[in-house]
């Protein structure tokens, strides 16, 4: 039978796959993606627990709403971002983005 | 008097000749949302990586069906595997040079953010999985989740729901004037 611990155990391996990614990418728009596998893993945890430990609250659908909305603001921001960098730069690589370095 | 209680048996019954399916369901679904995130970063043409990341998405889109979420399962598709996805996609071709072969590349950090994350997934499996028991609710969700939905957002948390309709605009205001070309002077 499936419980929440199978569900736990599922989004905390895709957050921590997020995780990696965000760390080890060098491309700017590949780190954007990964944060977006970050959010949806804390989705599933909400879910999951609005599931099994408050299924009539619907307190963690309201939640993970609100985390999708956020998120969405967040790629547009993001992407917009990056744009305005490569126009100076000519470049998404992040290993070059050093220009708050002294 | 009597309805609900044979709607609560017929339930029942479905519930326990569902479970080998639902088992199955979760596991098939697990698997795929883990692969093809590990193809999102392990690919190195950044195209194939948005492809696999839009199937991950409805991965968890069925994942939130059988968590019976079934109005966030249908907003998971349209905004991230809708959305989303165009939007980086648009996003990598208005900033790639030169060819998408090697677009995806990793840094020089690849074994030491890899042990940390290593660890950390030991860590959070293992304390997961002793941590065993929730006080798990033996009630079901209601059907009729989008009215629920509904009547929570338009009344206990309505000033979240405006916050988050202003964040909305103020975002978009942001991302139209951060990308807006620069006049030379």
């Amino acid at each position: 039978m499936i419980g929440p611990t199978h569900y736990v155990v599922l989004s905390a391996l895709l957050f921590s796959i997020g995780l990696l990614g965000v760390l080890i990418k060098r491309n700017a728009v590949a780190v954007l993606i990964c944060i977006e596998l970050m959010l949806n893993a804390v989705n599933i945890n909400l879910i999951a627990f609005s599931k099994y430990i408050t299924p009539t609250d619907f307190i963690g659908q309201i939640f993970s709403i609100f985390v999708i909305t956020v998120a969405a603001a967040e790629v547009g921001v993001g992407l917009a971002i990056i744009i305005a960098i490569y126009r100076n730069k000519l470049s998404v690589d992040l290993d070059e983005f050093d220009w708050l370095k002294w | 008097m009597k309805k609900p209680l044979l709607r609560r048996l017929k339930g029942r019954r479905v519930d326990e000749m569902d479970s080998i399916t639902s088992v199955a369901a979760f596991y098939i679904l697990a698997a795929i949302i883990i692969g093809s995130a590990i193809a999102v970063i392990a690919l190195k043409n950044l195209v194939h990586s948005v492809l696999f990341l839009a199937i991950t998405f409805l991965g968890i889109a069925g994942i939130f069906m059988q968590l019976s979420a079934d109005f966030l399962a249908m907003v998971q598709i349209l905004v991230y595997a809708g959305a989303v996805c165009i939007m980086v996609v648009f996003g990598i071709m208005l900033t790639q040079r030169g060819g998408m072969s090697n677009s995806n590349l990793f840094n020089k950090q690849v074994f030491a953010s890899g042990g940390v994350v290593a660890l950390l997934i030991a860590v959070i499996v293992f304390f997961g999985v002793r941590s065993g028991s929730w006080a798990v609710s033996a009630v079901a969700v209601p059907q009729d989740t989008v009215g629920n939905i509904a009547d929570l957002m338009l009344s206990k948390y309505v000033i979240p729901f405006e916050l988050a309709a202003l964040l909305l605009l103020v975002a978009l205001i942001g991302a139209i004037v951060l990308a807006k070309e620069v006049k030379a002077k």
